[in-house]
């Protein structure tokens, strides 16, 4: 091979309009939002460098509890996603009839735009005129009209739910084409040696999926981190903070009290912590799937 | 003969079909119950859900409180459209290039891109201000177009390049031998081919952009008349005095387009998927 072989710019060409918009919108405010995080840019014109006094300033106002909320919200959240999307695949996989038509029912969480699902969540937690609220009293589990959303507890939980109704049908519908993958002669040859449905469930399905599940797993934890729309519509932060997890206490900071220099602080924050998540998972993957487990 | 179920089964799946099914449909009966109910109606003990006083009038008052509706619902349905018209130019070469090409900083420049999924427009939003009001696009359907489409571009690469990367490579070559131009190859050859996966991409692309339609929106926009659906109704929502009955209404016609195109497109989502995408 000749030491001057010819560079193809042709594949380079081809990444030509990814790139640019990506370089617009997404890396240059990211570089800005770095440098922005060394100042003390707000609304006044003079903008000075100020070093990691941004940064000391966050640590020494409770933002560790801002960072453990935001990972509980979070944990909670994708958990519940997992679990419920893959009970609905094995659901949505049995041979029964009308599966099509579940199929098909499950997806409008998804399709909807967000903030309309969401408005309409606002009001199912409305203690006075809500349904979950009506028929709590009717069943006799609440004595009497209950605002889910001016309490702490009952307002973190309430915002969980409504993400997990938004974030599980994708997750659902991925797991189910994943289940669909596995070759139907592995339960064929497990069926003729008598192995029980749920035998085969665990010692097939789930292992040959475990790849699927966890890329969902990192992708749903990424954007369930980075949702904003369901608790700004629903709570904006509160009540007391409650539900103020770190993307909301940067938006908060930045666009509600036009400190940019603090608020990019923080979003710098979100994009390390997201970073050393995926580093810290791609390597877990890369290890289960070097002992074995992982196909 | 395997998918023989006992009874018991069968009434496990389906009642567990019926409560997955009723966690996701609930929250539209409701908004279609409010949406019957007189605005002095709403209240009522103990909760019912169907009461003597319903009737359809809150969708045609709607159209008088929220006079823009019309609009709101077509400029979101262009924007989703021109952001997955403006993805798909930047993710059907990008695709094609990673699946098929051995070249310098490959991987990394992959990696790159993935990366961009783990920010957000949110996290941003302060200097994509600048960006917007620099390149003066505030105010304009490109305050909205552009930046949802940065965001599409990521997912929609990973998804089209596993797809490619399924097609056998003795397609192209045969056209290259043929003398065919590259370019030509991947127009002509490459993606007839590939239609179902750039399918895929494209409604998975549309339905993300019509979901997220609210920051961007909110933040880059004040002119009533380019409102996207979600803002529209978020304005007249934070309003004092809240029509709700007309309110819902609103929302469940709103949505309404979105509904039909999944009705009319869902089969390439879970057929897509399962023939391309996920199957290693």
């Amino acid at each position: 091979m000749s030491a001057h072989k010819k560079i193809d710019w042709f594949p380079y060409m081809l990444l030509v309009p990814a790139s640019l918009i990506t370089l617009i919108i997404v890396a240059w405010p990211l570089a800005e939002t770095i440098r922005l995080s060394f100042t003390d840019a707000s609304m006044s014109p003079e903008t000075q460098y100020v070093g990691f006094e941004n940064y000391q300033k966050m640590f020494s106002r409770r933002f560790p509890e801002v960072i453990a909320r935001t990972f509980y919200w979070m944990m909670l959240s994708v958990t519940f996603k997992i679990v419920v999307g893959i009970i609905g695949a094995v659901l949505l996989n049995a041979a029964v009839p009308g599966r099509t038509l579940a199929r098909l029912l499950i997806m409008p969480p998804w399709i909807v735009p967000i903030a309309v699902g969401v408005f309409i969540w606002g009001w199912m937690y409305n203690g006075q005129f809500g349904m979950i609220s009506g028929l709590g009293q009717r069943l006799g589990l609440l004595a009497g009209p209950f605002e889910f959303l001016a309490y702490r507890n009952s307002a973190f939980m309430s915002t969980i739910i409504t993400d997990v109704w938004i974030g599980t049908p994708l997750v659902t519908i991925y797991l189910l084409a994943a289940m669909q993958g596995v070759p139907r002669d592995l339960y064929e040859a497990a069926w003729t040696d008598g192995a029980s449905r749920m035998y085969r469930f665990r010692r097939i399905t789930l292992p040959l999926i475990m790849p699927s599940i966890a890329t969902m797993s990192l992708l749903s934890a990424i954007w369930t981190f980075n949702s904003f729309d369901i608790i700004w519509i629903l709570t904006e932060g509160g009540p007391r903070n409650a539900t103020t997890t770190m993307i909301i206490d940067t938006y908060k900071t930045a666009i509600s009290r036009f400190r940019y220099g603090e608020g990019s602080a923080r979003a710098v924050m979100i994009v390390i912590f997201l970073a050393l998540f995926s580093g810290f998972y791609f390597l877990m993957i890369q290890k289960l799937s070097k002992r074995g487990d992982i196909k | 003969m395997i998918d023989r179920y006992s009874w018991w089964e069968y009434v496990l799946i389906y009642v567990g079909l019926a409560l997955f099914l009723i966690f996701a449909l609930a929250p539209f009966f409701e908004a279609f119950l409010v949406s019957l109910r007189p605005l002095d109606g709403l209240f009522s003990i103990p909760y019912r859900f169907f009461t003597d006083d319903m009737s359809f009038d809150a969708y045609i008052s709607m159209w008088k409180s929220v006079p823009l509706l019309w609009r709101y619902m077509l400029n979101s349905f262009g924007v989703a459209v021109a952001v997955t018209l403006f993805g798909l130019m930047a993710i059907v070469p990008a695709a094609y290039a990673f699946a098929r090409f051995e070249f310098k900083g490959r991987d990394a420049l992959l990696g790159v891109f993935l990366a961009v999924n783990m920010v957000s427009g949110a996290v941003l939003i302060i200097p994509l201000y600048k960006v917007m009001q620099g390149l003066g696009l505030l105010n304009t359907y490109f305050a909205m177009i552009a930046p949802g489409t940065a965001f599409v571009i990521p997912t929609g690469i990973w998804l089209l390049r596993s797809y490619l990367m399924k097609i056998p490579r003795e397609l192209e070559e045969a056209a290259l031998v043929d003398g065919a131009g590259r370019v030509y190859t991947l127009v002509r050859v490459i993606l007839p081919v590939a239609m179902p996966g750039i399918m895929v991409v494209a409604i998975a692309t549309f339905i993300a952009a019509y979901a997220q339609q609210f920051l961007y929106a909110l933040t880059f926009n004040s002119v009533n008349e380019l409102n996207t659906l979600p803002v529209g109704l978020f304005q007249f929502f934070g309003r004092q005095n809240v029509v709700w009955n007309e309110m819902m209404a609103a929302s469940l016609v709103g949505i309404l387009p979105v509904m039909i195109v999944y009705v009319f497109l869902q089969k390439y989502i879970v057929a897509g998927l399962t023939a391309g995408a996920v199957k290693e």
